[in-house]
């Protein structure tokens, strides 16, 4: 453990003109577009053998031989059962006969891209679990848990149907908008827990490093994978398992799952993996 | 209720390869659930693969299988088109199976 902090300190020190450059535009005043270039430009130049839309396959992009071991693993993925469930969960009306097509646009197929939004209206960031969740309460049903189980394979099945569409996210113009990114990117660069990590202590300064056997999945596109099948957790896990667990492991109290801090962050996250394709669900170690 | 085997068998001249993912809990009897009780033991024993009316492959299970497993292997003497059964039996007697096309 000593050691990785060691590590973690000496890359944070080659790293730091990088991450200086990336949080000074944000310190003067929020600029989401110019954020976007100098983190992209910081993944890019850093990783130049990377192709920029592998960037989505996290740690197998980061690693040859567990790249090896995915690309067989994928043949037969763990997650084809949640996928299946989802997809029968998703074609199964309501006992209102509605169906969860009804809540969204083009029937729900192929959206996953254009979450989580701003909802200009609530004031909130609206992410794909919570308007299914919303969908569900507006037709009369219970909310399902956020993070794992049903939850994971609807949007295990609606991030299927949208796999190769390129991550759209949109701020705005709106105060509340641009102060909820704003949330979102200081909590991802906030040192947090015994351990004193912030996210980005991990996914920007020290992606395809190891924690312990783990390599680690770069910060860029990483929520494009999402929900994920992890061999760890053996079964499926949503956005909000991943940040939970995250803040866990940093020792930290994680948050509930989809607090609206958690919602800023994966806005701030999508926002910054504009452009990428989504490759949900995936498979991780 | 949906099948607990997925499976996929491809006739590559000679051999077939087939793959197979099987759902099912695999408790091994040690691990505890959140209120610390014991989770029993709930796990696969036998898992046959049949071709022809012959057992082609059959795995003796146990505890320390993973999972959900997933199992891959190759025989001879298959076509195209001809049906594979797989079925499995777990420690409780509860069991499974399914007839796959090779293709």
């Amino acid at each position: 453990m000593r050691r990785a902090v060691l590590l973690g300190l000496a890359m944070f020190t080659l790293a730091a003109p990088q991450i200086l450059t990336a949080t000074c535009h944000a310190a003067d005043s929020i600029n989401p577009q110019a954020d976007f270039k100098a983190f992209r430009k910081y993944f890019t130049e850093r990783f130049t053998n990377v192709p920029l839309n592998d960037f989505v396959n996290g740690p197998y992009s980061m690693d040859a031989g567990l790249r090896k071991q995915w690309l067989e693993i994928d043949a037969f993925p763990p997650y084809q059962f949640a996928l299946d469930k989802g997809k029968e969960m998703f074609n199964t009306p309501f006992k209102n006969g509605k169906t969860y097509g009804d809540c969204f646009p083009n029937k729900g197929i192929g959206v996953r891209q254009d979450y989580p939004y701003f909802d200009t209206k609530s004031g909130e960031v609206i992410t794909l679990d919570v308007a299914l969740n919303q969908c569900r309460e507006a037709n009369g049903e219970k909310p399902f848990d956020y993070s794992k189980d049903d939850m994971a394979a609807l949007t295990a099945y609606m991030a299927y149907t949208s796999r190769g569409k390129r991550f759209d996210i949109k701020i705005p113009d709106d105060p509340r908008a641009l102060a909820a990114y704003e949330k979102g990117e200081e909590y991802f660069y906030t040192r947090r827990g015994q351990l004193n990590f912030s996210c980005a202590s991990c996914h920007v300064q020290n992606p395809g490093g190891h924690l312990r056997t783990e390599v680690l999945a770069p910060a860029l596109g990483i929520v494009a994978a999402m929900p994920i099948y992890r061999s760890e957790w053996g079964g499926m896990g949503t956005i909000s398992r991943r940040f939970t667990s995250c803040n866990s492991q940093v020792r930290a109290t994680p948050l509930k799952p989809e607090d609206e801090l958690y919602r800023d962050v994966e806005y701030y996250l999508s926002y910054m993996s504009n452009g990428l394709p989504i490759s949900g669900p995936g498979a991780r170690p | 209720m949906a099948s607990t085997i997925r499976m996929r068998a491809i006739a590559n001249g000679e051999t077939t390869e087939v793959q197979a993912l099987v759902q099912h809990p695999m408790d091994s009897g040690f691990v505890k659930d959140s209120k610390g009780n014991l989770i029993p033991p709930h796990y696969i024993e036998v898992l046959e693969f049949q071709h022809a009316g012959k057992t082609v492959f059959t795995a003796f299970w146990g505890p320390a299988v993973a999972k959900d497993p997933y199992v891959k292997f190759s025989f001879k003497g298959a076509q195209k088109g001809d049906d594979l059964i797989i079925s499995w039996v777990d420690n409780k007697g509860q069991s499974d199976s399914v007839v796959g096309k090779i293709q």
